[in-house]
């Protein structure tokens, strides 16, 4: 009974901890499937959540500290497209200069601003974070372990963003091997020649698609600062960007295995708190440092040997030239 | 529909189209009409700017000035869209194809016609159907792109061409990739399409196929257009020679072979691809000092492996190979021991194996040679050997421009092959293994490298010639076998052979003296 509890307790905690990560996976592969490198996605999450916790603080509402957090991840990702799309500037380094640039950037804002030591001050309050909804009946379901709790822990009991985020995996699917749009956006990431010489601008799907991922980012990052905490901290991301980039290539940039990287990593990250000062069968108590390895030790043990053969859209981090 | 206006008025007609890219000037002035209901060859060497200006037509480049009228009616044309629009359909040398995505998505990639998929790919499905019926392109629709043999990815491009209503279907060197078969179906489907009223432009660098398939023929030079001509009227050696500019010789003159001792022999070998199926099939044969032995045959029937296998690059399964007394497969020699024991290897493809082209032409000119002690001093390289050395080859083997420090990707195939071709033939070698020696090369030089192999034969050497160019092999081969399916079908003298002959041996007709 105990035992089941815990588990549906942990299950619970992997979607809040997935959430955001499943949110900037997709945001890499739609701008991946479009040949271009998401290595921004953290600097793209770390500025969204600046920007959501700094407005929804100043003004008081939740709603516009997201449109904040989109509108910044949407310059960044602006930033980006302009290096690597119009500039044919190296994607990686574009990436990773916006990752840098922000991550110093957020805290010297916040610290002349709101003079709390680079951070926002508390979020307080439905109107300023995205609460835990709780559906109807919940509270009563929750006496009856079967199926009661799982309804009320894993269905019931999230705030609006995580609902937002399950519904864009069947979304993206959709949009990438249903639509015109996503039949182009796989094209031009396997061979921008070939929707070149259809007729079709190589750079404005490229655009599309990496503002497409700016806006997602910024959904994640307001979940980080309004959802999962109540303000903006220095790096909070914490390299969620770069392990949303693992889970997507684990996933091999398709929608629904990489939901599965998602919630993999979610649960190894979930487990790890549950595991701390737990004292274990045979081994003891594991210390701290090594169980908050453990994701990213998963991650390079998953990268490195249970992928298979992941194969990367082919223009990927090419940037396109017509030939003369 | 004013089928009138129509029957007068040219499929296209350029006027004064002229380009430069930097300070290359690639399309001089160029006026050319292209009659309705005609196949127009479009003929010149590589460079000589037939690729840019039908880029121009497809709107892939803009020209600096110059008109373009199509069906009597002038259209600007700044992208491929425009050009589309306009009914002009073109299929690149290297496909424009998405190739994990199937056939049907290809097509439909840009002419999709609404936000949903499903409604598009179903109307592609039945407007293919027609195209397949009125023009016999039948294609698996559902078959994904590169699981097809090149010579149906070509017809997807036609399809898509056809698909996206194409009145003038422009195909830039549409035979580079194909076997002569494969080629020959190209040209009768041509026919086809000619005979339902569409124009074709063909570019290519090859005379054959303008004499097989063109109703006219223009041809360029330097950016210019040197010569129109009605095919019938015209001959493989007055194009050339306007091609060229001068006098070529089409076939090498060479005196009967005098061959002497045995150099290399093949016995029994067989050699096996990383999947392990057999691509040669236990082969036996031997080339003797002073004669060129022609191996012929379709693309893809063993002989890349047989030259792999003989240059040591490819452990072969079993067999020998005996090169002037030496076992080489039992002694365990690799490419390397071999180069030393005196046999060279011209590869077949240059850029993959040839060449390093990242690299200079003076350090590519010494690959393979670069611990000989000429180009040493100590442990270092002595660049100013090497820069000599490099000088040398480039006056000797007429490589131009003669500048060693410049990117072997910058000079045309021709030269590059060249240098390649003064690499090895420099070397001294007993025995040289050619593969493809003038695949991606123009006449001038095409000329040149058969003088370089004749002259080898003449000074006591060994040459085996791989080749899939027909006219190659009989023009330069002193002794002929057909390769079909990893083995040996047939051995003709060179004097003897004739294009029949070798086809029907090529397509797996045994012939006599099996080797």
């Amino acid at each position: 009974m105990e035992t089941y509890t815990l588990i549906v307790l942990l299950l619970a905690a992997t979607i809040r901890v997935a959430t955001p990560l499943l949110l900037a996976a997709l945001a890499g592969l739609f701008s991946e499937r479009s040949g271009v490198i998401a290595l921004g996605l953290e600097g793209m999450m770390l500025g969204a959540a600046f920007a959501a916790a700094a407005a929804s603080a100043v003004t008081g509402s939740v709603w516009l500290g997201l449109g904040a957090g989109i509108a910044t991840a949407v310059a960044l990702a602006l930033l980006l497209a302009f290096a690597g799309v119009t500039h044919r500037g190296n994607q990686v380094v574009a990436g990773m200069a916006v990752n840098i640039m922000v991550a110093g950037l957020g805290p010297a804002l916040a610290l002349a601003w709101f003079n709390l030591g680079g951070q926002t001050p508390q979020l307080e309050g439905a109107g300023q974070r995205f609460l835990a909804l709780t559906w109807p009946w919940a509270d009563a379901a929750r006496a009856a372990p079967f199926p009661g709790l799982l309804y009320a822990e894993l269905l019931s009991g999230h705030n609006l963003v995580v609902y937002f985020a399950a519904a864009l995996v069947p979304f993206s699917a959709w949009v990438l091997y249903r639509t015109r749009f996503g039949l182009r956006l796989r094209a031009v990431g396997e061979n921008p020649s070939a929707v070149d010489t259809a007729g079709i601008s190589v750079t404005r799907l490229r655009y599309q698609a990496v503002m497409i991922s700016g806006v997602l980012c910024g959904v994640a990052g307001t979940y980080l600062s309004t959802a999962a905490s109540a303000g903006f901290v220095r790096d909070m991301t914490a390299g969620k960007g770069y392990l949303a980039l693992a889970a997507l290539i684990f996933g091999k940039w398709r929608p629904y295995p990489t939901l599965g990287a998602c919630l993999l990593f979610a649960f190894t990250d979930a487990l790890a708190t549950r595991l701390q000062g737990v004292a274990l069968p045979l081994v003891g108590v594991i210390p701290v440092q090594f169980i908050l390895a453990l994701p990213y030790v998963l991650t390079v043990l998953l990268l490195a040997g249970f992928v298979g053969t992941a194969v990367a859209p082919k223009a990927i981090g090419a940037p396109y030239a017509k030939e003369k | 529909m004013e089928p009138e206006a129509q029957a007068s008025a040219p499929a296209l007609e350029l006027r004064g189209i002229d380009k430069r890219f930097g300070p290359v000037h690639a399309n001089r002035t160029v006026s050319l009409s292209v009659a309705a209901g005609s196949i127009h060859g479009l003929i010149g060497e590589n460079g000589a700017g037939k690729s840019t200006l039908m880029n121009i037509v497809y709107g892939f480049h803009r020209a600096d000035a110059g008109e373009i009228w199509v069906r009597g009616r002038r259209v600007e044309i700044g992208s491929p869209q425009d050009a589309i629009a306009a009914g002009i359909g073109m299929v690149h040398q290297h496909f424009m194809l998405v190739e994990n995505f199937t056939v049907l998505e290809n097509v439909v990639l840009g002419a999709e016609g609404g936000r949903r998929l499903a409604g598009s790919l179903a109307a592609a499905r039945t407007g293919l159907a027609q195209l397949a019926r009125d023009y016999g392109l039948d294609v698996p629709l559902d078959a994904i792109v590169s699981e097809l043999p090149v010579g149906l990815q070509q017809r997807v491009e036609i399809l898509k061409a056809l698909h996206r209503g194409a009145e003038i279907l422009i195909l830039d060197e549409p035979t580079a990739v194909l076997t002569p078969q494969e080629a020959d179906q190209l040209f009768r489907m041509l026919g086809r399409l000619r005979a339902q009223g569409k124009t074709v432009i063909l570019v290519t660098h090859k005379l054959r196929e303008i004499m097989a398939a063109t109703d006219r023929v223009t041809v360029m030079r330097q950016g210019a257009i040197v010569g129109e001509f009605e095919t019938r009227a015209t001959s493989p050696r007055e194009l050339a020679e306007k091609m060229v500019g001068r006098a070529v010789l089409l076939r090498v003159e060479k005196a009967p072979a005098r061959p002497g001792a045995t150099l290399l022999t093949v016995r029994d070998l067989e050699v096996r691809d990383r999947l392990g199926v057999a691509r040669v099939k236990g082969l036996s044969f031997a080339v003797r000092a002073g004669e060129i032995v022609g191996i012929a045959g379709v693309a893809g029937n063993g002989q890349s492996e047989l030259l792999e296998a003989l240059a040591g690059i490819r452990p072969p399964s079993r067999g020998e190979i005996v090169l002037s007394g030496r076992e080489l497969v039992r002694e365990g020699l690799d490419a390397r021991a071999r180069h030393r024991l005196g046999l060279a290897h011209v590869p077949e493809d240059r850029l993959r194996m040839g060449v390093v082209a990242g690299f200079s032409a003076q350090d590519n000119a010494i690959l393979g040679y670069h611990d000989l002690p000429a180009y040493r001093r100590g442990p270092l390289l002595d660049r100013a050997a090497i820069l000599a050395g490099c000088g040398k080859k480039m006056a000797a083997y007429d490589v131009r421009p003669p500048e060693p420090g410049r990117r072997i990707t910058e000079f045309s195939g021709g030269n590059q092959q060249k240098l390649v071709l003064a690499r090895e033939i420099d070397s001294d070698p007993r025995v040289l293994l050619v593969g493809q020696p003038t695949r991606g090369v123009d006449i001038g030089a095409i000329e040149f490298i058969h003088r370089q192999l004749v002259a080898l034969r003449d000074a006591g050497k060994a040459v085996l010639l791989v080749s899939v160019e027909l006219d190659e092999i009989l023009g330069l081969a002193d002794r002929i076998l057909v390769m079909n399916a990893g083995e040996i079908v047939g051995e003709v003298a060179g004097a003897d052979a004739t294009e029949e002959k070798l086809g029907l041996m090529m397509a797996g007709v045994k012939g006599e003296g099996h080797a």
